[in-house]
This record gives structure tokens, C-alpha cells and sequence, in this order.
């Protein structure tokens, strides 16, 4: 029996990729883990929306820990995290800014929060993903937690709710403040 | 016979459709040349199975307008999908880099490949010799 063995190795190995193949497939491609943790915010520069004064650009990160949010007025998503958003500025839980991203017109965005508030300390237009691409985003709403040092601590993809809020964003947020 | 056969040379033809809009064309063909063949190897990251270059996404065309961009700045190529690659990482290039946690992918096929050939080969052998084996014990048979 024991000189039987060889001929169930290609079975074992099969067995052992299908394994691996299988667990593969549950994984989600959309998910990739972000190049940019632990880096500094790269650089951009972003012009004011329209009926506002002040752009948003990389400099403006520093000595808070704040979130940088990428939306658009054409984002269904963005619309449905929007009033959680618009809590976090009542409670003054974080500063805000926002990366208006893609917008059909330039006044398609300002509309926008015209109608349902505006939560963003500063927001920069993004009408050719100049923002978007420097973040590496790959869809709206995409949320990224940057440091007092202008360090990118985290990045979440899709609306943020109350519940991902009180699991994950909370628990690094309070990480990072101690510091 | 001629005309259906004209039918059905066109119907092979291929039209690819260019995803590029002409407005995005570089006028030094050149500088076009470079930014196409940069294109066709990165991802597009909305259509994760297509390159930048094939999507007619609109983060891909954004993509496509920043390479061009920034090879008229004069950049390098490699400059370029560096720029790229910081931002998305190597999952955005089409042609994973060979390195220390790609090399399974690179060449486990071929390790499989050779370990199942030298498998059979070892296989056969062995039965030749098994069977030359049993024809020997059968000839000492008669003999016996």
C-alpha cells in the first residue's frame, strides 16, 4: 500500500488548488487593498465648486485628523450616505472634505448640497478624476481617514452608515486622537 | 460566389471598437505610440478585465488623458506607470511584476507541468520494468 502513494499526489495537489480556487472565487475583486495606507496624502490640488471660494488641495491636510470623502451629485450611494454625513457635522464629530467628483456641470454639485446641506469643511472640484485618481479610487462614495501628519490611515468603500461608523471608523478614530 | 465570399470576408473583419477618442490623440505619433502601448497595460479599474486602452469607462478615459499628460511633461514610461501603480497599486497593471509573492503565479504552472511530465515518465518506466519483470517470472514458469 505504501508504494501507492505517488499515484494520489496529483489528486491531493488537484484537491489542495481547488481548495484555494474555490475560496478565491467568494472573494470580492472590487475589494483591493489600498496601495496608499500608511502613506502620505499624495499631492493635488483641486479648484473651488462653483459659488465657493476656497479649493482643496493636499496642503490643507494637516495637525487634525480628518476624512477625505469622494462624491457626486450623479452617485446613488453618495445620496444614500449623505444624511449620516450631514450627523457627523451637527454632532462636530470630524472635519469633512470632499472631493466632488465627475460632476455632468459645474453647477450640478453645488445644487446638490444646496438641497440636502452641505457636511464638507472644504471641497474641491474633480471634473477630470485628477482627485480621484491621486486617492487611487475606483468608485463613489470611497472614504479615507488621513492622520494629524497627513498619513492615509484607512479607506472605505461605499456609503458610510451608522453601523460600519460605530465598528470600524470609531475604533481607528479614537486610535488615532490618542496619538 | 465571389460576392458571398466578399459577404463573408467582411463579417470576419474585425472592427474593434477604438475606445479612444480622437480628441484624446496626441498629434506627435510618437508620444501616441508610447501612451497606447502604456494604456493597453493597465487596468481598468471600474471593468477590471479590460486595459484603460479597450474601456470606454469614464475613469479609464480620465486615465488615458493623465498618461498622455504626463508623457508630455516628459515623463518616462516606466515614470508614468509608476505614477499609476502608486496610487492603485501593481493590481492595476495587466502583467503582474515578477517578484517574491508572484512567484507561484509565474511559474507554479510551469513547475506543475514539469513535475507531471517527470510523474509519467517515472510511471511508464516503472511499468516497462514491471512487465519485462512478469514476462521473466512467466518464461521461468514454462522453464520450471
Amino acid at each position: 500500500m505504501n508504494s501507492r502513494w505517488p499515484y494520489y499526489t496529483p489528486l491531493i495537489i488537484l484537491g489542495i488548488l481547488a481548495f484555494y480556487f474555490a475560496a478565491g472565487l467568494g472573494q470580492n475583486p472590487a475589494k483591493v487593498k489600498s496601495v496608499l495606507i500608511n502613506k502620505k496624502v499624495p499631492e493635488f490640488l483641486l479648484p473651488p465648486i462653483e459659488g465657493s471660494l476656497k479649493g482643496f488641495s493636499n496642503s490643507d491636510l494637516k495637525n487634525q485628523v480628518v476624512l477625505v470623502n469622494i462624491f457626486g451629485s450623479w452617485c446613488v450611494s453618495c445620496r444614500i450616505e449623505h444624511p449620516f454625513l450631514m450627523q457627523l457635522k451637527e454632532k462636530k464629530s470630524i472635519p469633512i472634505y470632499g472631493i466632488d467628483w465627475r460632476e455632468p456641470d459645474s453647477t450640478a454639485g453645488p445644487k446638490w448640497l444646496e438641497k440636502f446641506g452641505n457636511p464638507y469643511t472644504l471641497i474641491g472640484d474633480d471634473p477630470n478624476s485628477l482627485g480621484a485618481i491621486a486617492f487611487g479610487v475606483t468608485g463613489a462614495p470611497e472614504t479615507f481617514i488621513v492622520d494629524k501628519n497627513g498619513i492615509i490611515r484607512f479607506k472605505h468603500l461605499g456609503p458610510i452608515t451608522k453601523d460600519n461608523w460605530d465598528e470600524t471608523f470609531k475604533p481607528i478614530l479614537e486610535d488615532l486622537r490618542k496619538k | 460566389m465571389k460576392a458571398i465570399f466578399t459577404i463573408v470576408a467582411i463579417l470576419f473583419f474585425p472592427f474593434a471598437a477604438l475606445a479612444v477618442d480622437p480628441g484624446e490623440i496626441l498629434k506627435d505619433p510618437n508620444l501616441e505610440k508610447r501612451a497606447r502601448s502604456i494604456s493597453k497595460g493597465l487596468r481598468c479599474v471600474v471593468c477590471q478585465n479590460q486595459s484603460i486602452d479597450d474601456s470606454d469607462a469614464q475613469l479609464a478615459r480620465d486615465l488615458r488623458i493623465l498618461v498622455r499628460n504626463r508623457i508630455v511633461a516628459g515623463d518616462s514610461d516606466t515614470a508614468v506607470i509608476d505614477y499609476v501603480v502608486s496610487r492603485y497599486g501593481d493590481f492595476v497593471l495587466l502583467k503582474p511584476p515578477i517578484k517574491g509573492v508572484t512567484l507561484v503565479l509565474w511559474f507554479g504552472p510551469i513547475f506543475f507541468t514539469l513535475a507531471g511530465l517527470i510523474g509519467l515518465i517515472l510511471f511508464f518506466r516503472r511499468q516497462r520494468i514491471d512487465s519485462k519483470a512478469l514476462v521473466q517470472m512467466d518464461n521461468e514458469e514454462i522453464n520450471n
